[in-house]
């Protein structure tokens, strides 16, 4: 067989998985296009000759979407740039520094991931009611800034823990400080985990119902996916506009991706050390 | 809401595939006719593969992780490896292998931990139905907290659940020194 031919079959073959994962997206958007009627059509058609581009600004005036969508904007940008700086850092602490009760430590962390969310909640809550902080976004933004959870750091250690000594070594005798060899030798080497760090923990914090549910009562300052859920309760029965206002509520979680995308590609480190 | 859309047993879109491939193959004679694709979330018997194909589905998060692990391999280790004439399948097991084994770790972790707490998918579509064969651990927990405000039985619950899942992790860290390999550890 051919380099050719096969370089076609794989490629084939790859088009058709993604086909078969981007399906359920393509199916949605489908049906955001439909009338009622066309969408409990017996068997259900994909194409549809007569889109109903109007759906979505049916669809997305009823509640005030864009502002939604704005509340959630400001949340994830705040939260995750909380995260993405405070995990890689005590990860590093974990994977490269030398301190007394680390691994112990790293237990801790560790266990902190294995109980149920669900039996926290109302621990927790309890602490921001004691602050003062309920009816604010500080609940949901300020965790973020205090570490960023046990998975990122875990993440995080995982990947520092793969970069060589040699060029620590290179660094410290350079004479560059602790911060430095962080800040300039880990950081940089490790973009595609900054990338994937990122794009988890925004997309977990635009999914988040949870939070927002316990901690914000208030209609203005709801977050789109609350939103989303309020307009599942008013009109959820058109299925063709929910899937439309879902669709958009979607969109920016997309957008990120391939604005992120660009950094998983080369960058790699190695330059220097390993000949 | 999607998933109930596909599984929906009669009109849902993947029973809806299913029925149009089987009468494709019952015309070619390679299936007896008769064939009925099962109810999925219907079904005690299937709602659980069903939600095993929904998460498999979603496991993008994995992959991602992977992916950056697989960016941090040096090209270099590549190279060397095939100017000593190694295959690329051999390439894959000595290089790709050992050197993404921290990310491997890190998804089996969180992976066993991450399913032994699956509440969601069940909390949201089935409510831990039919016949109680999606009612997954943390569910019930929080039915009996929640719903039964039995907060004293919810909470011993998590602290069992809790002590299987240290002893999952526990078991897999221990054997990590075997085959996990950090670059920066050595010597």
């Amino acid at each position: 067989m051919s380099v050719a031919l096969r370089k076609w079959l794989v490629f084939l073959l790859l088009c058709g998985l993604s086909l078969t994962f981007l399906f359920p997206i393509i199916w949605s958007f489908s049906t955001s296009l439909k009338s009622l009627d066309q969408v409990f059509e017996f068997p259900p058609k994909l194409w549809i000759n007569d889109a109903k581009w109007e759906n979505y600004p049916r669809a997305l005036t009823r509640l005030p979407f864009f502002r939604f969508i704005g509340n959630s904007l400001i949340l994830s940008i705040c939260t995750t740039s909380g995260q993405v700086l405070t995990a890689s850092m005590v990860g590093f602490a974990f994977a490269r520094l030398r301190w007394p009760g680390r691994d112990a430590w790293f237990v801790v962390l560790m266990l902190t991931m294995m109980l149920p969310g669900q039996v926290l909640l109302i621990p927790q809550y309890l602490l921001f009611h004691w602050l003062g902080w309920v009816n604010t976004y500080k609940p949901l933004i300020v965790p973020g800034w205090l570490g960023g959870g046990a998975f990122f750091i875990f993440l995080f250690r995982q990947f520092f823990r793969g970069i060589p000594r040699e060029l620590e070594d290179a660094a410290r005798i350079d004479g560059a400080t602790t911060w430095q060899i962080y800040w300039r030798i880990f950081l940089p080497n490790c973009k595609p985990v900054i990338a994937t760090v990122a794009i988890l923990a925004f997309i977990a914090n635009w999914k988040d119902f949870m939070g927002p549910l316990i901690y914000l009562s208030d209609f203005n300052s709801c977050p789109i996916s609350l939103g989303l859920r309020m307009y599942q309760a008013i009109e959820g029965a058109w299925v063709n506009y929910l899937m439309a206002a879902s669709l958009v509520a979607l969109s920016p979680l997309v957008l990120l991706f391939f604005f992120a995308q660009r950094y998983f590609i080369g960058g790699l480190l190695l330059s220097g050390s390993k000949s | 809401m999607m998933w109930l859309w596909i599984f929906q047993p009669q009109f849902g879109l993947l029973n809806t595939i299913l029925r149009a491939s089987a009468d494709r193959l019952v015309g070619i004679g390679l299936m007896a006719p008769g064939w009925a694709p099962p109810a999925w979330l219907n079904d005690p018997a299937w709602s659980k593969p069903a939600m095993i194909l929904m998460n498999v589905w979603t496991a993008g998060g994995s992959m991602l992780i992977f992916l950056a692990a697989l960016q941090n391999v040096p090209p270099a280790l590549y190279e060397a490896a095939e100017i000593d004439g190694a295959t690329r399948i051999r390439q894959f097991f000595h290089v790709t292998i050992p050197q993404i084994s921290p990310a491997i770790f890190f998804n089996l972790v969180i992976g066993i931990i991450g399913s032994l707490q699956v509440f969601n998918e069940a909390y949201l579509m089935t409510g831990g139905g039919p016949r109680d064969s999606t009612l997954f651990y943390v569910l019930y927990l929080y039915q009996k907290g929640f719903a039964d405000f039995e907060f004293g039985y919810a909470s011993a619950l998590a602290w069992i659940l809790f002590a299987v899942i240290c002893g999952f992790t526990a078991m897999i860290v221990r054997s990590s020194a075997l085959w996990v390999y950090y670059e920066g550890d050595q010597p």
